[in-house]
């Protein structure tokens, strides 16, 4: 994935800035920054969801090129606060993920299901396939949206927060199995985050985004420092060298 | 969608067609009129069978189409606008078609052909009015938002109908028998001209019923799923007002079957629009047909419009149905 100079403006407001974004096969790449940097947007505009001016290429393709359908092949998106329609089952919202492979008009196919089977499994929810999603807790969601994504086949993987409504527990849990999941399936993942530390811990690179602008990008010990996040953020942190990235613990002076 | 469902819409269609034939000031055995009805051998005589074919049949037929035509618009609106109170009346939509065909009425000679299409060009320009005025302004959109569009909607083109209607006093009593429904004076003719658009746009919104699903996520994630909401909303408003429009046109005014019957099917039946519609269609066109039956038995040998017993049955059930909007579990 790679995006050059993309601007977005929203409602007349140029939210981000020409902004420049390279995303390897494989990696795991997290957006970081204050509120109202443009982390979702910058998401939203790869998974081309918002008109933007620039370029942006999926595995050398212009999005903008792209199909509908195709794009949603390549691409899956999670967003903050994913739609649950009411009374829905848990394997009919999983079966959604594979509407870029059934036609318009028709219905899913038997391999549509066998997909989706797999992935129910792989994620451990086959016991709530009938189960109305809206009954499910926080953690057991945030797994059925990931698998609606894992459905769409796609090999790049956008997360918006997608640890913003869960306990720090269910956190790890969710993102372990993102990672595991990413190196059993070679899928690409690019997320953004509020939690620094966490944020370090689990991506390979890092990018910060600051008033629509990339701010810095790099390995989490590159990024985040604590100049950084004292100029972008506004805050006083300490920043101290940990096993997989650097931990970030904020300091009263 | 669950077999026994569709068993069951089947059967209610059954009994609703049995029930309107055999039913009325000539009461005739059920089993027979079935018979009849297969062309097998049924022991009525001919002018019983004559009363069961050439009298109540057309109506039963036409009752069954409109039910069910009208049902299945209110349950796609539903969808398309992802608002349980959606109905084709509370939308404008049926005020639009109305003053469609009051136009035709009064300004050609001979209404008949010209109805559908005014009465579809009426319904479009209301549902389009309404999508406008509810999405302008407010940034606090609730479900009541579009209803209350509809609402003002509603009343300007019956203001505007009703000035029609006094300046071409000629056709006032044409088009106010027309107004509250008309099934009394049903023919085949009514079913022929109900039949094509009927057929279309069925056809098209039952096809349409994983897109609806796809469309309940809300439209940025559709169209992260591959789906193009925008489309599919455009070509399923104009299938839901050519519904309501060719049903306006050939039996008046009838309301809240549109919101009725999609949610009692929805209860039943689950929340996939590949259920809601086609059940919808089929619980849609008994419905009406029972409705249109008690409207002509109850103060018998006079009727009642048949507008109004949906009205008495309906205005209830949609203040059920907002309550439990309210509480955010539909």
């Amino acid at each position: 994935m790679s995006a050059r100079s993309v601007t977005v403006a929203l409602d007349d407001r140029t939210v981000l800035r020409g902004a420049d974004l390279d995303v390897g096969a494989g990696e795991w790449v997290t957006i970081i920054g204050p509120n109202g940097a443009g982390k979702s947007t910058l998401l939203r505009a790869v998974g081309g969801l918002l008109p933007f001016t620039g370029s942006i290429e999926l595995f050398g393709t212009p999005i903008t090129g792209l199909r509908r359908r195709e794009r949603a092949r390549l691409v899956a998106t999670v967003p903050q606060q994913p739609t649950v329609p009411p009374g829905i089952a848990v394997l009919d919202y999983v079966l959604l993920g594979r509407t870029p492979y059934i036609p318009t008009l028709g219905r899913e196919s038997r391999s549509d299901l066998e997909v989706v089977h797999g992935v129910l499994e792989r994620l451990d929810l086959t016991g709530f396939a009938p189960r109305p999603l809206e009954r499910l807790s926080g953690g057991e969601r945030q797994r059925v949206f990931l698998a609606r994504a894992l459905a769409q086949g796609a090999t790049l993987l956008l997360l918006d927060e997608p640890t913003a409504a869960l306990d720090i527990g269910h956190q790890q849990e969710v993102l372990e199995l993102v990672d595991e999941l990413r190196r059993d399936r070679g899928l690409t993942v690019l997320t953004t985050m509020h939690d620094l530390s966490v944020a370090g811990e689990y991506a390979d690179r890092l990018v910060l985004l600051a008033g629509g602008r990339i701010a810095a990008a790099g390995k989490p010990a590159e990024v985040l420092t604590e100049e950084n996040l004292a100029t972008h953020y506004g805050a006083r942190v300490r920043v101290i060298p940990g096993e997989h990235g650097p931990l970030v613990v904020p300091v009263r002076s | 969608m669950k077999l026994r469902w569709l068993i069951a819409g089947l059967a209610a269609v059954a009994v609703a067609m049995v029930a309107g034939l055999a039913l009325g000031p000539l009461r005739l055995p059920p089993v027979a009129v079935a018979l009849e009805l297969l062309h097998l051998h049924s022991g009525l005589t001919p002018r019983e069978a004559a009363v069961v074919t050439e009298l109540r049949l057309p109506r039963v037929v036409l009752a069954l189409l409109v039910g069910a035509t009208l049902a299945l618009a209110g349950g796609c609106y539903q969808g398309v606008f992802r608002n349980p109170l959606a109905d084709p009346y509370l939308l404008g939509v049926a005020a639009g078609a109305g003053l469609g065909a009051t136009v035709a009425i009064a300004f050609t000679s001979k209404g008949g052909a010209a109805v559908p299409p005014a009465a579809f060009a009426g319904a479009l320009v209301a549902v389009v009015l309404t999508y406008l005025l509810g999405a302008a302004g407010t940034r606090y959109r609730t479900p009541a938002t579009l209803i209350l569009a509809g609402v003002a909607v509603t009343s300007f083109l019956t203001a505007v109908q009703t000035y029609l209607q006094q300046r071409n006093a000629e056709t006032i009593r044409e088009v106010y028998s027309w107004l509250f429904g008309r099934l009394g004076t049903a023919g085949w003719h009514d079913v022929l001209l109900l039949l094509p658009y009927a057929a279309v746009s069925t056809a098209v919104i039952v096809a349409h019923g994983r897109s609806l699903d796809v469309l309940a996520v809300g439209d940025e994630e559709a169209a992260s799923l591959g789906a193009n909401p925008k489309r599919t909303r455009y070509i399923l408003i104009v299938a839901a007002s050519l519904a309501t429009a060719a049903a306006v046109a050939v039996s008046g005014l009838i309301a809240f079957v549109g919101i009725i019957v999609p949610h009692t099917v929805r209860l039943l039946a689950g929340t996939s629009y590949r259920a809601i519609l086609p059940l919808s269609a089929l619980f849609g066109g008994a419905f009406l047909a029972l409705a249109d039956l008690a409207a002509r038995l109850v103060l018998a040998p006079a009727e009642v419009p048949i507008g109004v017993v949906t009205a008495l049955l309906g205005a209830p059930f949609f203040i059920v149905v907002m309550r439990t909007v309210r509480r955010g579990s539909v």
